[in-house]
């Protein structure tokens, strides 16, 4: 039985599953990156993820677009990162526990609007299977890396190109120094506030996108708490990936994968408790953050509010 | 200022406590704004001449997930408003409810408000609220409580039980699962090992051995009742593995069905009917109809009964039915072989046999 894990088949569906699940956690956790590289913890990610999946799957559902679903994630998404903003830059609210209250906003809106406005579970078309030429014919391979929907290679995208903002532009260096020390940042005349408000709505946006990508890229359909805690494991994402986007990739993408493989031994009857299998993720996130605790160390300012020295 | 984001907070934290979980915990407001649910049709339709009862009978219900999640909670809802437009609207049947219990201590606080503000019937549905109840109901004499799905009634006077023989339908299921699926290879997803959903799956198990015996039933346990995308990755992961008929059970296999339907493999459901999120690939659903059970906790209350027993909801006495997809071209005798089944499960000529 072990031998079947090994067959093409089950490491395809693997790699293609691994792939899909790491979808949601790229966007919310590599949005959480902004934050937390600027100073700024937002534990509501959920919350946005939530409230973005509905605005997305009501308004493809109704207007039969789902580019218009898409933009209304994104709006809604970093409307909620724009209060999230105004709450732990202008009123320096403690931010673990603003981000809870937001995270708690977007579940019961969510679910609020949903009875309100839809009732009851629908399903719709979501973003078809886009076949890259050339590549998708690539035997394993283009099953797995270009058989995929546009929000998968979206969120793939959006790794190299947040690692080269970050790290390769001056609007990288402000958010960078502004999360590492705000005061220094301050003195040379970049604007603490702006750079904060900058990273939390996109944050905010792209947390949105993460929640479309559930409700009309990946399952198209809404359901109440559908994250299922999602944004939580995004957020321990960015401290497993060291605050930067590839290492939040490898983190993803090992959790997806371990996740993947768990449901293949289920299916083919390996002989692991159930309770066991769906642990095995967890467990080893775990094991490697304590693996690589050391190493990283997280940006100076992180969830200090910015008061300027008058 | 601190103070205004304090506020802020707070009022993130009420809002989400007014819409979502609806518990008449903190104030009275949700009381007042989700009961009675008013029935169109049947309330201004009660016949005038019998003597208008004074007092409804007042039912509030305490549940896991949403009214609506074509799964375990809706199918309570569903029975309580079947009983409440037979007996004439909320005028004669009050029925109140608080949803997303997902916390047991909201729940267990739910509860006992319930109690304390007098409704004739509370009930508790989900097995994960049974400490609590035995906790909250002596505290209330005059109060019957029901509590599912179980058969204890932790032998408190004031206490209903109820239970449903989910593989009873598990295994009607799996006799037409076996009977369609020309792989030979069949895919469930659950949710957790435990309970209803095991039932469910064994009884559907044995139904598949009994029809097809060297057809391949692969379980997938995802271990949460709510994770939408993984249920929906088991889906995909059992297509893969061959499976062209697939079932689960509890509310994240919304998930499933869609990666059923994609690739054109069928589906069963179980505890409300599911054909309506994929009207061309459900064939079948088990769903649960309570109001067997409530209307005789409901005679029992009437003549001064308030708990003590505990009820089955099975295909032989109605609180299990499988409901068919008209849609669904069935063939006549894969029918003829489901018809069998719950004959034989209802005269007893079939027993399925537990691991």
């Amino acid at each position: 039985m072990i031998s079947e894990l090994l067959s093409a088949t089950v490491l395809i569906g693997i790699l293609a599953s691994g792939i899909r699940l790491a979808t949601p956690y790229l966007y919310a956790a590599i949005g959480e990156t902004f934050g937390q590289k600027s100073g700024v913890l937002n534990l509501g990610v959920e919350g946005q993820m939530l409230l973005g999946s509905f605005a997305a799957f009501y308004v493809a559902f109704n207007t039969g677009s789902l580019w218009l679903g898409l933009l209304a994630a994104i709006l809604v998404g970093a409307a909620m990162g724009l209060a999230m903003a105004y709450v732990t830059v202008n009123l320096r609210a403690q931010q673990g526990i603003s981000g809870i209250g937001f995270y708690l906003f977007g579940l019961g809106m969510s679910e609020l609007l949903f009875q309100i406005l839809m009732g009851t579970v629908e399903t719709a078309q979501g973003f078809p299977k886009v076949y890259i030429p050339g590549l998708s014919d690539i035997p394993g391979i283009g099953e797995i890396f270009f058989s995929q929907n546009v929000l998968v290679y979206g969120a793939f995208l959006l790794v190299p190109l947040s690692s080269f903002v970050l790290n390769k532009t001056t609007l990288g260096l402000k958010i960078r120094a502004v999360g590492e020390n705000p005061d220094a940042a301050d003195s040379l005349g970049v604007s603490v506030a702006r750079i904060r408000y900058f990273t939390i709505i996109l944050g905010g946006a792209l947390s949105g996108i993460a929640g479309a990508s559930l409700s009309i890229a990946l399952l198209n359909v809404f359901q109440q708490n559908m994250t299922s805690g999602l944004g939580f494991i995004a957020v321990a994402l960015v401290y497993f990936g060291g605050w930067k986007p590839l290492g939040v990739l490898w983190g993803a993408l090992l959790f997806s994968m371990v996740n993947s493989l768990q449901l293949w031994i289920q299916v083919l009857g390996i002989p692991i408790p159930s309770d066991i299998a769906v642990m095995m993720p967890y467990v080893l996130t775990i094991l490697v953050l304590i693996a690589s605790v050391s190493r990283v160390r997280s940006p100076s300012a992180l969830s200090k509010p910015f008061e300027r020295e008058s | 200022m601190k103070k205004f984001a304090w506020f802020l907070t707070l009022a993130a934290v009420l809002a989400m406590a007014l819409s979502a979980c609806g518990a008449p915990a903190a104030t009275e407001a949700p009381a007042a704004t989700e009961a009675p649910i008013t029935t169109e049709a049947a309330a201004t339709e009660a016949p005038a001449t019998e003597a208008a009862p004074a007092e409804p009978f007042r039912v509030a219900v305490v549940m896991p997930s949403a009214i609506n999640d074509l799964a375990f909670s809706q199918s309570m809802y569903d029975a309580l408003m079947r009983i409440q437009e037979e007996m004439g609207g909320p005028e004669a049947f009050e029925v109140v409810y608080s949803e997303n219990m997902f916390v047991v201590d909201d729940a267990a606080a739910a509860i006992r408000d319930y109690a304390s503000q007098g409704y004739d019937l509370v009930i508790a549905h989900g097995s994960q609220y049974g400490s609590s109840l035995q906790e909250i109901a002596p505290d209330f004499p005059e109060t019957s409580f029901a509590w599912g799905t179980t058969a204890d009634t932790f032998g408190q006077p004031n206490i209903f039980a109820y239970e449903a023989a989910s593989q009873e339908g598990g295994y009607v299921n799996g006799v037409l699962a076996a009977t369609l699926s020309t792989s030979g290879v069949i895919g469930v997803v659950g949710p957790i090992e435990v309970g209803d959903a095991k039932l469910y799956v064994d009884g559907f198990k044995a139904g598949v051995a009994a029809t097809k015996p060297d057809a391949v039933v692969n379980v997938n346990y995802i271990g949460s009742f709510s994770d939408v995308a993984l249920a929906s990755e088991a889906a995909t992961t059992h297509i893969s593995a061959g499976a062209d008929v697939l079932t689960g059970t509890a509310q994240m296999v919304v998930g499933a069905i869609g990666k059923a339907e994609e690739s054109g493999a069928l589906w069963f459901g179980t505890q409300s009917n599911q054909t309506s999120l994929a009207p061309s690939i459900v064939v079948a659903s088990q769903v649960y109809h309570w109001e067997v059970a409530l209307h005789e906790m409901l005679a029992l209350i009437e003549a001064g009964t308030l708990g003590g027993q505990s009820f089955k909801a099975n295909l032989a006495n109605g609180g299990e039915v499988i409901e068919f997809n008209p849609d669904y071209a069935l063939p006549d005798d894969a029918k003829a072989q489901a018809d069998a089944a719950i004959q034989g499960i209802i005269d007893g000529t079939i027993t399925i046999a537990l691991p």
